[in-house]
């Protein structure tokens, strides 16, 4: 497990290749998210997918506050829709978001999740048998243990997984349950979350 | 990634055991949701493997019907979406009631919510004693569930402030009694209702019809079973019925894209052109 990600530089460790990205927040999670993908640049490649938990309101205005503040397009996630590159999904509420074996996205009212619908487990575990080893998995600050399973799963078919460094986190519960059940390949600080997505797609594309 | 590709080849086999013996086509539903349902009921059966499972309901039906409860997903509310039903009330009513009798199909209503939400409306519209309403699922304790009309009393408070904002008249007390932990709904309100064993996935039409409502079964659906169900709905609809789908339901991936016009398109209110 790593602690630090310095970004390009001669010591950075090697990565593997994937071909998207999976990212769950809970409490905290708007500021953390900003942060994060404010350092990805246009033209970005690899698909993003992301929960954050919201509440069960009918509309969120989710993607629209972070498609004004990104450089990536930003769409909530449609049912049957095909991943398209260098868009970022938010899971819309009171649906959860699931990757199908054909890279469509699903939508599904199952039970909730840890209390959650959108449930990040959902997300990451349907993501990992969809992408294998081919995929990175995030998983920042949150008051509930969900996305820990998730995590856990992507790592055990392969995946890159990483953890937001819970001593630096709004609320750690989320991220210590993830510690709690798998070794992460990366447990970092958000700046640092960043640059390991921009040099994950300058590795993958 | 081994032990997985094991499980996709058992699920595979599962669903086709299904098909074969119980007649029930899950081939062309969405994989991902498909795959948790089965896992989770190998927990609830306390089995090992899906083989396993498919070895268990193959040879004693009472436990496909048992993994039939797993395989459907019965959430559901009355007044789901209060927005949708102001919107039918408001937009759709009005042209319903230029004919002289209706027909409505309710497909996959499961336990029954949106069966009595729509015949609460229509009652309060004055439509429910010239209209028929078709209530189809295929699960069998679903639609035996929906025939009843009870209901948990604690779901009554959060349906009530949807009947509110869905354009409620009355108080929405006045459609249940109260029995213990159970609202026993209004038998007259469903005087008019057929519930009936049908699947989108391999049955046909059955009636002519001018309203379908079929909220959040096509998520459920890979898109060919979504093209499927849309053209048995062309062929039931009459000329300009309406079809209403679920509020992450959407023609616009469908074949049958140009086949309707939305009416309230965020309400996912569609008419066949």
């Amino acid at each position: 497990m790593r602690t630090s990600f310095p970004g390009s530089s001669p010591d950075q460790p090697s990565l593997p290749v994937v071909d998207a990205i999976v990212v769950g927040a809970s409490a905290g999670g708007v500021e953390a998210l900003l942060k994060i993908f404010r350092t990805l640049p246009r033209g970005y490649r690899l698909p993003i997918l992301a929960v954050l938990h919201v509440p069960d309101q009918r509309r969120s205005q989710l993607a629209e506050v972070f498609a004004v503040n990104l450089a990536i397009p930003v769409k909530e996630a449609d049912d049957k829709e095909t991943i398209k590159p260098g868009t970022l999904y938010f899971a819309g509420p009171g649906y959860h978001l699931s990757i199908e074996n054909d890279l469509s996205l699903s939508l599904s009212q199952e039970e909730r999740v840890h209390h959650s619908r959108p449930s990040i487990d959902i997300l990451f575990e349907s993501a990992a048998d969809a992408y294998g080893e081919r995929l990175a998995g995030v998983l920042l600050t949150g008051a509930n243990s969900d996305g820990a399973r998730g995590i856990a799963r992507i790592k055990e078919y392969g995946g890159l997984t990483v953890v937001q460094d819970p001593a630096q986190a709004l609320a750690r519960t989320m991220p210590e349950a993830a510690l709690a059940l798998h070794t992460p390949d990366f447990l970092l600080p958000l700046p640092d979350i960043g640059s390991l997505l921009v040099e994950l797609e300058r590795n993958a594309c | 990634m081994h032990q997985e590709r094991d499980a996709d080849i058992e699920l595979r086999l599962l669903i086709e055991a299904i098909y074969l013996k119980y007649s029930y086509d899950f081939r062309d539903y969405s994989g991902a949701s498909v795959k948790r349902r089965v896992a989770h009921a190998l927990r609830q059966f306390e089995l090992k493997t899906i083989s396993a499972l498919q070895e268990r309901v193959l040879h004693d039906p009472s436990a496909f019907m048992q993994l039939l409860q797993f395989l459907t997903i019965p959430v559901s509310e009355m007044f789901r979406d209060p927005t949708h039903f102001l919107a039918i009330r408001e937009e759709v009513v009005p042209l319903l009631k230029t004919y002289p009798s209706v027909k409505i199909w309710i497909a996959g209503c499961s336990t029954g919510e949106e069966v009595y939400s729509m015949a609460i409306l229509l009652r309060e519209e004055g439509l429910l004693e010239r209209t028929i309403i078709y209530a189809t699922d295929i699960n069998p304790r679903s639609l035996e569930k929906a025939k009843q009309g009870i209901f948990s009393m604690e779901n009554m408070r959060g349906y009530n402030e949807n009947y509110l904002k869905a354009g409620g008249k009355r108080l929405f007390s006045e459609y249940y009694t109260a029995a213990y932990d159970y609202a026993i709904f209004d038998k007259t309100l469903r005087e008019n209702v057929t519930f009936a064993d049908h699947s989108l996935a391999t049955d046909s039409v059955f009636s002519e019809t001018q309203l379908i409502s079929c909220r959040n079964v096509l998520i459920y659906f890979n898109k060919k079973l979504q093209d499927r169900a849309f053209g048995l709905f062309h062929e039931s609809l009459c000329h300009r019925g309406f079809l209403v789908l679920g509020s992450k339901e959407t023609l616009d991936f469908s074949g049958y894209k140009n086949q309707f016009d939305p009416l309230v398109k965020l309400e996912r209110i569609y008419r066949k052109s």
